[in-house]
């Protein structure tokens, strides 16, 4: 793995607006006290991701982990920040080029079966982007689409079928051929296994895995779930209501989690201890993200929350060798 | 969340999606009647000119000595029975019909094929690109659908005139907005799914993504408007005949004919309106018998 | 503790377009006053129908069609839906995994919850809004006066599963099928959820069946597990037991295939192949063609025998007790 990172997202923000409509700028004008809702999804998140890594990417909902991995895949455009792959801004490319970045980034969705589209027999599925943009002469995409389905463990034949004949697992299989079929270099991972059952689950990871040796590949793996993400990633963001909270080697973060948010997270993972388990569960509910608390976002269910908290936000900062982490209590022991 | 067993692959796998609907069509017995009848329908009304008994708008076949002859009278002239009895001019009734059929069912065929292109398009752009685009074209759609379809055709052809043409681009016009909203509808349904997504993660055209990806989806919500449209096309051609300013009377179809017939209606000679109104009703049934069906087995909710 | 349900050998099949699927098939278990069983499976193995079963809530084309389900004595299946009614939601309840299958969306909370008080006892709207409070609180839903003006859209995911367990504990149920009621939510919800329903059961005393695909949720929960494959249990005993020796391969699967961040980075141990159709069903042992231990005397289905103290297996080659899993 090389120091030289594959893609850099800097400061980058998604704010969703939605915009008054007729009868409300109407109210508005006649005095009422109506704003346009502005929700931050994604709030000045820095990250550089590293060529041949897995970034982890855990939060839980309203967290802008989703937000983030569909704006690094391209499907949807920063409001401010910028995204960089191999140090190209992705935003200001043109044409040919731009259209080669966005194949070398790619996505694989959570859900095996919205992801593929019902009409289309998986030859065409996998074989259609290949096939226009000339990565395979047409008389190849055939032999091409057999090598992709044997790639990720499906068998050649069934090139010819339709989503519906495959089951959970087999259909996610599908989704990576898809992506991998046009030679990228990076995949985001967008709880790419959170509908699968365990069984599959496991049976999927582990074809993750081979295929990062294989093709070299660099993963943003985003999920909610701590335990998968901590087995396969080399470092983890842990993200809460739109913010970076930490970030840091995947088993030192596990081990050390600083972040108090984190900590939680950990206590949560799946084990299987045997006798009842106590739950040490953090108190509250996720805050709305239209309605974020001031101040620490993670302040009104941090067990150690103090003033200072309560307003001012706590910058992102080195806590210990390649460890950064967002929070006011690491000021006081220093 | 559901009782059901989630439904593995099968084990004998029906190919595609396509030949699941057309099995699960082909159980109601009503709706494949509607099928077979609308199909002799338009095979009659398409091989017309082979299986009439005569032209009926060739003046020389014609017997004035004919004229209004009840159903199952012979011919003066010829031998010829006139099964449907014949209208003033002595023409043949059932080759009148046979005539009718085919010129409605033709402008009305004709006009669904252009609304439903162009309502695609427009439908499956709105709901692709979003935005100011979607909001200025659902409001053009609202606007036309806010007037009754007879008044803009009226409106249309009284500054236009008739004519065979004129009358299939005043159903296009009437039509197309059915057709945009109803793409529309559905393609922003199928717009959120991940399978679009994808395809924009591959970097393919936005014209081949609306319709290679997102129109093939929309399609069955299509079909089942297009056999409601159909019928409504076929009545309001007749209606616009009946009031005179739909197809020129060398054209006559199921309109006209009834309209021809209906001075006489009240005189006892109601054959001559009687039967192409039959033959109207056989038609709209049974495109309205075969569009329920398919609402049926279209809908996704409907399915197990 | 004194027996509450008795299920002998539930049979429920879907009459579908495509053949009959056994859903469940042959399943038998009891359940003791207070007792927290988990039921595990993955998806199509009829752990959902299972329950559904039990409440009589299984849709057409579905039906129950052989084998008691003893509640308390009485037989549901031969008492059906007029004994059923009596009991649903006055001494079996059941929680969901979208909370909004309890609620309706356009009425309050408080009309919901006092229609449901007063649906079984006969008290006033003055006393079953109290009782609606007192549920609410025992849920962990604090100011709950103000809550219950509220609708359901209103809350988040977990506060709508707060209310729905809260509306099935307003009878103090004897009996409570939970379907997958956290899956959907977010961790640290889910860990607030359990621990509380842990609570509540062991302070009132009412049984819970906990239907879930995870096995590490109903491992820290549940007094017994009962894992299902294909419409079968195939394997049973005390939750910490199964865990820690799980006697059938596919229980070891599932356990192992569950990353645990003891071995970070290293392959996971997987189960090869997927469920098989329930409508295409291998003959013999369901599991085998999966199954690293298969040989000849799969192609005979194995019976659910027993295998230890409070344990059964259904396997002609389970794991031995010396086997036991690496627990690092």
């Amino acid at each position: 793995m090389s120091q030289e990172p594959i893609l850099t997202i800097e400061n980058v923000s998604k704010r969703f607006t939605k915009d008054l409509d007729l009868a409300e700028r109407a109210a508005r004008k006649l005095g009422a006290r109506i704003a346009p809702m502005t929700v931050h999804a994604v709030d000045d998140v820095s990250l550089s991701i590293r060529r041949g890594e897995v970034l982890g990417l855990v939060g839980e909902s309203g967290c802008g982990k989703s937000t983030l991995g569909r704006m690094v895949a391209g499907l949807s455009a920063p409001s401010s920040g910028r995204i960089l792959h191999e140090g190209r801004d992705t935003a200001k490319l043109k044409g040919a080029e731009a259209r080669d970045v966005a194949l070398k980034v790619q996505m694989v969705f959570q859900d095996p079966m919205s992801s593929l589209n019902p009409r289309m027999r998986v030859r065409d599925i996998i074989g259609e982007a290949p096939q226009v943009h000339g990565l395979v002469p047409r008389a190849e995409v055939d032999a091409y689409v057999e090598r992709m389905l044997a790639q990720v463990g499906l068998d050649p034949a069934t090139a010819r079928r339709y989503p519906h004949q495959f089951s959970g697992g087999q259909r996610a299989r599908v989704g990576i051929a898809r992506a991998l079929a046009v030679r990228p270099d990076f995949i985001v991972c967008d709880e790419s296994v959170a509908a699968l059952d365990v069984s599959i689950q496991a049976q999927v990871l582990n074809l993750f895995a081979e295929l990062r040796e294989e093709f070299g590949l660099t993963y943003l793996f985003v999920s909610h779930d701590l335990g998968v993400v901590e087995h396969i990633s080399d470092r983890i963001a842990v993200m809460y209501l739109g913010r970076l909270v930490e970030l840091g080697a995947a088993e030192d973060l596990i081990a050390r989690p600083n972040h108090p948010y984190t900590r939680a997270l950990v206590a949560e993972i799946p084990s299987f201890e045997t006798g009842k388990k106590t739950y040490h569960a953090i108190k509250g509910e996720i805050p709305s993200p239209m309605n974020p608390p001031r101040g620490c976002h993670f302040h009104p269910r941090c067990p150690h929350a103090h003033d200072r908290c309560r307003i001012e936000v706590p910058r992102l900062r080195d806590v210990a060798a390649g460890r950064l982490s967002a929070c006011h209590l690491n000021d006081r022991a220093a | 969340m559901t009782t059901h067993p989630a439904a593995p692959p099968r084990a004998a796998p029906v190919d595609s999606p396509t030949r699941r609907i057309i099995a699960q069509f082909m159980e109601d017995r009503v709706a494949v009647l509607g099928l077979i009848l609308f199909i002799c329908i338009a095979i009659l009304a398409l091989m017309a000119p082979w299986i009439a008994p005569q032209n009926p708008y060739d003046l020389s076949q014609l017997n004035i000595m004919d004229g209004a002859l009840p159903p199952g009278e012979v011919s003066f002239g010829t031998d010829m029975t006139y099964m449907l009895g014949t209208d003033q001019q002595g023409r043949d009734m059932l080759s009148a019909i046979l005539y009718g059929l085919r010129i409605s069912l033709m402008v009305a065929g004709v006009s669904l094929l252009l609304a439903i292109t162009v309502g695609t398009i427009v439908g499956v752009t709105a709901a692709y690109f979003g935005g100011r685009l979607d909001s200025f074209i659902m409001r053009v759609v609202d606007l036309q659908l806010s007037f009754p379809a007879i008044l803009i055709a009226l409106i249309l052809l009284a500054l236009l005139g008739r004519g065979v043409d004129k009358v299939i681009l005043a159903l296009v016009i009437v039509q197309w907005a059915y057709y945009a909203r109803t793409v529309r509808s559905s393609a922003i349904v199928e717009r959120r799914k991940d399978y679009v997504d994808a395809a924009r993660c591959l970097a393919l055209p936005h014209r081949r993504i609306m319709f290679r990806h997102l129109l093939p989806n929309c399609v069955p919500p299509l079909i089942v408007v297009a056999t409601v449209q159909i019928a409504q096309a076929i009545a309001l051609e007749a209606t616009l005949s009946f009031l005179g300013v739909g197809v020129p009377i060398t054209e006559p179809s199921l309109g006209l004919l009834i309209a021809n017939g209906y001075d006489y209606l009240l005189s006892g000679r109601y054959w001559i309106s009687l039967f192409p109104g039959i033959a109207l009703v056989l038609t709209i049934i049974a495109i309205n018998v075969v569009g329920d069906r398919l609402r049926d087995v279209l809908n996704p909710r409907l399915q197990k | 503790m004194s027996q509450l349900l008795d299920v002998r050998d539930l049979q429920t099949q879907f009459f579908t377009r495509d053949g009959v699927a056994t859903a469940v098939d042959g399943v038998s278990f009891t359940l003791n006053r207070g007792e927290i069983l988990g039921l595990v499976g993955e998806s199509g193995s009829g752990k959902s129908v299972t329950g559904f079963s039990i409440l009589g809530l299984v849709d057409p084309p579905g039906r129950v069609t052989g084998g008691q389900i003893l509640f308390d004595g009485d037989d549901l299946v031969r008492g059906g839906e007029p004994l059923l009614r009596g009991l649903r939601g006055k001494r079996i309840a059941m929680i969901f995994q979208d909370p909004m299958m309890t609620l309706n969306p356009v009425l309050r909370i408080d009309t919901q919850m006092i229609e449901t008080v007063q649906a079984h006892a006969p008290v006033s709207r003055a006393e079953a809004r109290a009782r609606a409070e007192e549920a609410l609180v025992r849920v962990g839903i604090s100011s709950p006066a103000e809550r219950l003006k509220s609708y359901p859209h209103q809350f988040s995911g977990g506060m709508r599963q707060r209310v729905a367990i809260a509306i099935a504990l307003l009878h103090k149920p004897d009996l409570i099928i939970a379907d997958e009621p956290t899956t959907a939510l977010d961790v640290t919800i889910q860990a607030q959820i359990l621990s509380e329903v842990q609570a509540l059961c062991s302070q009132s005393g009412t049984a819970l069946i906990w239907i879930t695909h995870d096995l590490a949720v109903v491992s820290g929960l549940a007094d017994r597990l009962a894992v299902m494959y294909a419409g079968r249990i195939i394997e049973e005993g005390p939750t910490a037991e199964v865990i820690a020796r799980p006697r059938h391969p596919y229980t070891r699967g599932l356990i192992d295939s569950v990353p645990q961040g003891k071995r970070h980075g290293a392959r996971l141990a997987q189960i090869p192949g997927m469920t098989p159709s329930l409508l295409n069903l291998p003959e013999g042992c369901k599991f085998a063609p999966r199954c690293p231990r298969a040989d000849a005397a799969c192609a005979v289905e194995p019976r659910l025998d027993p295998s230890g103290p409070g344990r059964a297996v259904r396997c002609h080659h389970p794991h031995g007790d010396s086997e036991t899993r690496v627990l690092s």
